[in-house]
């Protein structure tokens, strides 16, 4: 299997419904193996529906969603991608390692490997808490550790950072990317502006549609701004949608 | 299906109702006290014999019901159940993983409780007690099952907890421990039969009349069976990968 270059992600035409809405109109993107892709966008804009349909979890009205190429949502992905909703999923009324040590045991990991995924988000002080007792950046974090379990290829984070302290959040990142050096791809949603300049790629969302697909650098550029949330503005004028 | 993500259910159901000492020790003292309560109450009489053997199968059907509702429900909304489907762990695995944990406690439950209607309390039973916690275990089953599946049609704790009255009620006035089932109104006795707990009560008091398996107990005990099967079966088919 080629561990880099070729893409991971490969979404073609990818429309969603839900109800009578339409929260992902026609939505086509590639992303490459390796690579750290920020998902941007304000919220309810079909950043976590998206996120979705690329797990597989999501009932899609349209299109093809192909992941580490296969379709979306098979089988043979359960051990190969790892997903991290936003509201954290983790048992309350366990400890952090009970957590760990049973998740790993379903994705039939090592035993070893709670410990590794509790040090990877600095949880060790608290391994033997119940989780119901931690606060809502600790809980992040054992959520985060959960997906970070055997060997996932592709991992899918929706909003992994929120509620962090900055010099935590700056050590996630560099968790990410050498995730990302070993061949691991990465798509991390935020609507944390700031955070865009870490990701070699970003996909702005808004309004169920991508507004941009380019690197930080490129959309600065063409967009003459200096942060990404006034780039984001520019490319809102320009392509004229109602605000 | 893999038994590993089947006993990790397990140990993981155990563990979370072991750091909630409380809900354990209502699970297994509320029967020994009702069953007590029932025994002072008939003091005296034959009834006690009766009721205090079909209400050892009683008992661990409605407090496995109860327990595995709101247990799965929780599942459901705290997004636990989500992440588990989208990793490598087979629908049955997980509820057969329920199904061992909550067996297991119903075994010492059953154990527990039966010990003190037998010799403590005076209860009067014909079958053998291995037999009684072979009954109350199926009971216990059944409340499991029939838990996971009812819970796929709550969408909160509340309503949850509301389906004890609305589902498990009606089958308790209508098992034949108020009235003998052949004794109620034409219409209330065929509904009675095709009711799960009328089954389990049935094997239970038939348990407590008669020294040996008759054919009577095999065949309730396999309607019993049948139904707890019927329960996992469409409970799994409530757990769904894709979600709109």
């Amino acid at each position: 299997m080629m561990k880099n270059g070729g893409a991971a992600i490969r979404v073609e035409g990818l429309r969603v419904v839900r109800g009578s809405r339409l929260v992902l109109d026609d939505v086509s993107l590639t992303v490459r193996r390796g690579s750290v892709t920020g998902l941007l966008g304000p919220s309810g804009s079909g950043k976590t529906t998206l996120m979705r349909a690329i797990v597989g979890v999501q009932i899609i009205a349209g299109g093809t969603v192909e992941v580490l190429g296969l379709p979306a949502g098979s089988s043979a992905l359960r051990e190969r991608v790892g997903y991290v909703t936003q509201a954290p999923s983790v048992y309350a009324d366990l400890t952090v390692r009970e957590n760990l040590t049973y998740f790993a045991a379903v994705l039939r990991a090592p035993r070893s490997d709670a410990a590794r995924v509790i040090q990877d988000v600095a949880l060790d002080d608290h391994a033997d808490q119940l989780v119901g007792r931690l606060s809502g950046g600790q809980l992040a974090r054992v959520s985060l550790a959960a997906a970070l379990l055997g060997k996932p290829e592709l991992l899918v984070l929706d909003e992994p950072t929120v509620g962090l302290d900055p010099v935590l959040r700056r050590d996630l990142w560099t968790m990410f990317h050498r995730l990302a050096s070993e061949g691991v791809t990465l798509l991390v949603s935020s609507h944390v502006m700031d955070e865009a300049r870490r990701c070699e790629r970003l996909l702005l969302v808004r309004e169920g549609r991508i507004m941009a697909d380019d690197t930080p650098q490129n959309l600065l550029a063409r967009t003459g701004s200096d942060d990404i949330e006034t780039a984001f503005l520019r490319l809102i004028e320009e392509q004229g949608v109602p605000a | 299906m893999n038994l590993g993500a089947t006993l990790a259910t397990a140990r993981r159901v155990l563990t979370q109702l072991r750091h909630d000492r409380r809900t354990l020790a209502l699970m297994i003292f509320v029967p020994i006290v009702l069953e007590g309560l029932l025994a002072w109450i008939y003091e005296g009489t034959p009834v006690f014999d009766r009721v205090g053997a079909a209400l050892l199968g009683i008992f661990p059907f409605i407090v496995m019901f109860l327990v595995t509702s709101v247990a799965t429900l929780r599942e459901r909304t705290s997004g636990t159940l989500e992440r588990l489907l989208t990793m490598p762990i087979a629908k049955l695995d997980l509820i057969l993983g329920y199904a061992l944990a909550f067996g297991l406690v119903a075994v010492v439950q059953s154990l527990v409780v039966a010990g003190c209607a037998l010799w403590l309390f005076g209860l009067d039973v014909a079958g053998p007690a291995w037999l009684l916690i072979v009954v109350a275990l199926l009971d216990a089953l059944l409340g499991t099952a029939l838990g996971l599946l009812l819970s796929a049609f709550a969408a909160t704790e509340f309503q949850a907890v509301q389906f004890l009255p609305a589902v498990i009620l009606p089958q308790f006035l209508l098992c034949g421990l108020l009235v003998p089932r052949d004794q109620l109104p034409g219409v209330l006795s065929a509904i009675s039969d095709v009711l799960p707990l009328s089954h389990a009560v049935d094997a239970m008091s038939a348990v407590a009349r008669s020294s040996e398996v008759t054919g009577e107990i095999e065949s309730d005990l396999a309607v019993v069976a049948g139904f707890v099967l019927a329960a996992i079966a469409l409970g799994a088919a409530t757990l769904r990968r894709r979600t709109p």
